[in-house]
């Protein structure tokens, strides 16, 4: 950000002493609307779910006097399944089949703001809130039901849209619901059906998105053409900071299918008929861009000792007992991660148009309305007329390009009114300019008492933030790099219980004497923000991995020396289940072959998720065979259990890429990892043999997010089965490469 | 200048310079949203499509060198209504999350399937290997390919092109 930051206009300057003005006077609670969840203030805390912000009937569920029903949420599909997840929820308590329902997900115009759909809350926060608000609506359809039929409530039967009388009288909702009018606050209780009634919730239902795409259905933000469409192309920077000096415009447009090149200071688009024109037009002013400055990033090979040595807010989590108690053994560790990429398969895309005054767009963002909030401030229009109608994009694993690439679409869109403008990112734009997961070091220092437990645990971290999703118009890139730049507001650390670089520091096992630091670093050298389970991954990592060289010190097997630090009976429940479905007790030590479990619940508040597995390490070449993964999951009730397996899947192997084999490749001049090559994840050749997943359902409790549960245990299984395979244990990520060549 | 395609059984008269890569063609003139831009390298499959029966990276695939042969996309498979039979497949094992490569995915499966009614499991990961999936659905993608092959059912298909 060097140019923005250095290159202070009227503009920025008034905006940027706003913000310091803001943060300085403003409580907490309103730095952190800044910069957190991006949720709404709480209306009525007394509400489950995302009813406490939203608790209007009618905002989640209307009925149309033809019985239409149209459910709302401001959570929206990432290709996690929650779509359909979330019908289920709502069709369960209205008594309709989740295809008759009308569901609209993430519109500033239509649905709920329920901030950023990210870190595993939707099912949580939006399932729980339509959970509560269509069993509410139910109760209402009955009374109404009841007084149009003159009939008791207790003596109505309800299903599939019509509600009908012993005497079997019937009529639809839209009828019942007539004199009724949903635009109520929700009741604190609730009429709810009993567990054992559910037809939806916790069956397993088909995703009713899949066979569109798997036909060739439009099913993407990508695949949206528009009658007048243009297509437009950026040219962002060879490295951050630097600025556009010159570029040959007019060559450009005389170029076929050109219709305009627009430059703002550094920032730099073509506008085409066509797609391919528009690319070709990209590549000429690639060509004949130059550009001053920039770069200047820090050696990679000494990154976490650079990023030690940093400006930090030192935030300390836990602090319990006496660290002088005497301890009879000790184990000291340090663990290193390098900066990650999102890595979506599709680079982002957005959809914008400009008419009558109205700003709309079409978005694969997390967070409608906060990037509403950004893009209005960034074309300096009123909230009110910028308008963000999710769309699905190719999943993104947190914060990757798509916010960026929604505020190009605006400003090209500005420059072209009434025709809807469709910009795609290039692969090597995705790469260089989205937000990376942190690299991040943790230290502990752990000892056991003469019993073999651990009495000690003194624990560190240092990380950059994890948060820097827009809200605020400087978050996003586009801004950067206009002749009057936008500056990114100050880096907060996400607080506990949900945490940022400090997500499942705490560990969920008994320790008498404990200290913990969060060390937040508020400027590091890359641009980063979420990418799945934030800190969560190199902590359970970390905590893991120390697990099992502690069980060790004493000669007790790890998932015994777990088992008895655990207290929660969720958690030895799912240890239990997947040492019995893995075979743990018979396992066998063989030549090369290794063993690994470990535990995590994902925020010490949503899923239990255990995984123990085996692997193979080809001694000669240090290639890792993934053999068998066995996960057990406690995610409370469960929704969709083949929607949670799915997810458990995903996460083992996503997990399994991050941990053997990614990292970010930079130099002091740029960023290096410009395509699959560079950056390269796991392909088919390199993933498991086996994938087990085996859920303990819960009924009747309190849906906990899946998504993002998976990635820590599975790092942390690595881990130990690498160490019991080679002898060597590793603790600098990723674990894959020479070094493990015996 | 225009230029005549075989396109999913079907000859197609198409406007752009045959030095455009075939997947601008068959999104932006012909409409069709199987094929996807992923990385416009030919190094993760998003756009797969079967030319002549093999499966090629048709962002790397200029428009000229489709003249005269046949190009089969996914939209020639079988729809939502009437799915193939790896469409099916892929459908009663969910292998999908957010799908973006998955129409790459069954295009690549499906060229596999016709030329080997019964692979082992190690050569359909070997087939499969240029293209990714990020969600981590690979599993799912395993088992489905391998019922299909188990149950000698591609031939049904067979005849879309």
């Amino acid at each position: 950000m060097g140019d923005a930051s250095t290159n202070f206009t009227r503009r920025t300057f008034l905006k940027g002493s706003a913000l310091i003005v803001a943060f300085s006077l403003f409580p907490k609670q309103a730095r952190s609307e800044l910069n957190a969840m991006g949720l709404p203030q709480i209306l009525n805390k007394n509400l489950p779910g995302s009813l406490k912000s939203t608790p209007w009937l009618d905002a989640w569920i209307k009925i149309e006097r033809d019985g239409k029903v149209t459910v709302c949420s401001g959570k929206v599909e990432l290709g996690t399944g929650v779509r359909t997840a979330l019908l289920q929820i709502a069709a369960e308590q209205l008594e309709l089949k989740p295809s008759s329902i009308f569901f609209i997900a993430g519109d500033t115009g239509l649905t709920p703001n329920e901030g950023f759909t990210a870190g595993s809350h939707t099912i949580p926060d939006s399932g729980t809130a339509l959970f509560y608000a269509a069993a509410q609506v139910r109760a209402l359809l009955l009374e109404g039901a009841a007084a149009k039929l003159n009939a008791s409530v207790s003596s109505l039967a309800i299903r599939d849209g019509r509600i009908t009388s012993q005497d079997g009288r019937s009529i639809d909702y839209g009828t019942a619901i007539t004199g009724i009018d949903l635009h109520r606050q929700a009741n604190s209780s609730s009429q709810l059906k009993p567990p054992d009634s559910y037809r939806l919730i916790g069956h397993p239902v088909h995703r009713l998105d899949i066979p569109n795409k798997l036909t060739g259905g439009a099913s993407y933000v990508h695949d949206l053409r528009p009658p007048k469409m243009v297509h437009a192309r950026v040219i962002r920077p060879p490295v951050q900071g630097a600025r556009l000096t010159s570029v040959d415009i007019a060559a450009a447009e005389r170029l076929p299918g050109v219709l305009k090149v627009i430059r703002d200071g550094s920032y730099l688009a073509a506008v085409a008929s066509d797609e391919w024109s528009a690319i070709t037009a990209m590549r000429a002013l690639t060509i004949s861009a130059r550009w001053d400055g920039g770069g200047n990033l820090p050696n990679p090979q000494t990154i976490h000792a650079t990023l030690q040595a940093l400006p930090a807010e030192d935030i300390v989590i836990l602090n319990e007992g006496n660290m002088k108690t005497p301890q009879a053994r000790s184990f000291k560790a340090r663990y290193t991660k390098q900066y990650l990429m999102h890595g979506s398969i599709g680079p982002s895309c957005a959809l914008a148009l400009l008419e009558g005054g109205q700003m709309t767009v079409w978005t694969h963002t997390q967070g409608v309305f906060p990037l509403r909030h950004a893009l209005a401030e960034l074309l300096d229009m009123p909230d009110e007329q910028v308008r963000c109608i999710h769309t699905e994009g190719s999943g993104c694993y947190g914060q990757n390009g798509a916010d960026d690439v929604a505020a190009d679409a605006v400003l090209i869109a500005r420059a072209m009114p009434g025709r809807p403008v469709r910009v795609q990112l290039m692969r090597d734009q995705e790469n260089q300019w989205e937000p990376f997961a942190p690299a991040m070091i943790t230290e502990i220092e752990a000892g056991l008492d003469n019993t073999g437990r651990i009495s000690h645990w003194h624990y560190e971290l240092w990380s950059g933030s994890h948060n820097e999703r827009p809200g605020n118009a400087g978050k996003l890139v586009p801004g950067w790099l206009l002749s009057n730049p936008l500056i990114p507001s100050p880096s907060l650390p996400m607080l506990q219980p949900e945490g940022g670089g400090d997500r499942n520091a705490l560990p969920l096992y008994a320790i008498p004497n404990a200290r913990i630091t969060n060390h937040f670093l508020p400027r590091t050298p890359l641009r980063t923000s979420a990418m799945r389970s934030l800190g969560a991954h190199i902590n359970i990592f970390s905590i893991e991995s120390t697990m099992d060289e502690l069980s060790a010190m004493a000669a007790t097997d790890p998932v015994e020396f777990r088992l008895r630090h655990l207290t929660d009976t969720r958690a030895l429940d799912v240890v239990h289940a997947a040492a019995r479905e893995f075979g743990w007790e018979h396992r066998e030590k063989k030549r090369n072959r290794g063993t690994g479990f470990a535990f995590g619940q994902y925020k010490n508040l949503m899923a239990y998720v255990a995984i123990a597995l085996e692997l193979e390490v080809q001694p000669d070449t240090g290639k890792v065979n993934i053999l068998r993964v066995v996960a057990a999951v406690d995610c409370g009730q469960i929704v969709n259990p083949d929607g949670v397996k799915n997810q458990i899947e995903g996460g083992i192997l996503q997990s399994a890429s991050w941990t053997l084999y990614e990292q970010l490749q930079f130099s002091t001049d740029g960023i290096k990892s410009i395509d699959w090559s560079s950056y390269p994840i796991m392909r088919f050749s390199q993933v498991p043999a086996k994938v087990e997943v085996h859920l303990l359902d819960r009924p009747g409790l309190p849906f906990l997010g899946v998504a993002e549960a998976a990635q820590g245990p599975m790092a942390g299984a690595l881990a130990n089965a690498l160490a019991q395979a080679t002898g060597k244990r590793l603790r600098n990520l990723p674990l894959a490469g020479p070094q493990l060549r015996s | 200048m225009t230029t005549q395609i075989h396109l999913n059984g079907v000859v197609k008269t198409v406007a752009s310079a045959t030095s455009t890569p075939l997947l601008y063609v068959l999104r932006d003139e012909l409409n069709l949203n199987g094929a996807k831009f992923g990385c416009g390298l030919g190094q993760c499959g998003a756009c797969t499509v079967l030319l002549d029966d093999k499966p090629v990276f048709s962002c790397l695939t200029p428009l000229g060198a489709a003249v005269g042969r046949h190009v089969r996309t996914i939209e020639s498979l079988g729809s939502a209504a009437a799915p193939g039979a790896l469409q099916a497949a892929f459908i009663k094992h969910q292998a999908a999350q957010c799908g973006y490569c998955i129409a790459g995915m069954v295009m690549r499966a499906q060229a596999l399937l016709e030329r080997n009614t019964a692979p082992t499991d190690e050569q359909i990961r070997a087939h499969m290997e240029p293209n990714l999936c990020r969600c981590g659905t690979h599993m799912r993608i395993l088992a489905a390919i391998r019922e299909v092959a188990a149950a000698g059912s591609l031939q049904q298909t067979r005849k879309g092109g």
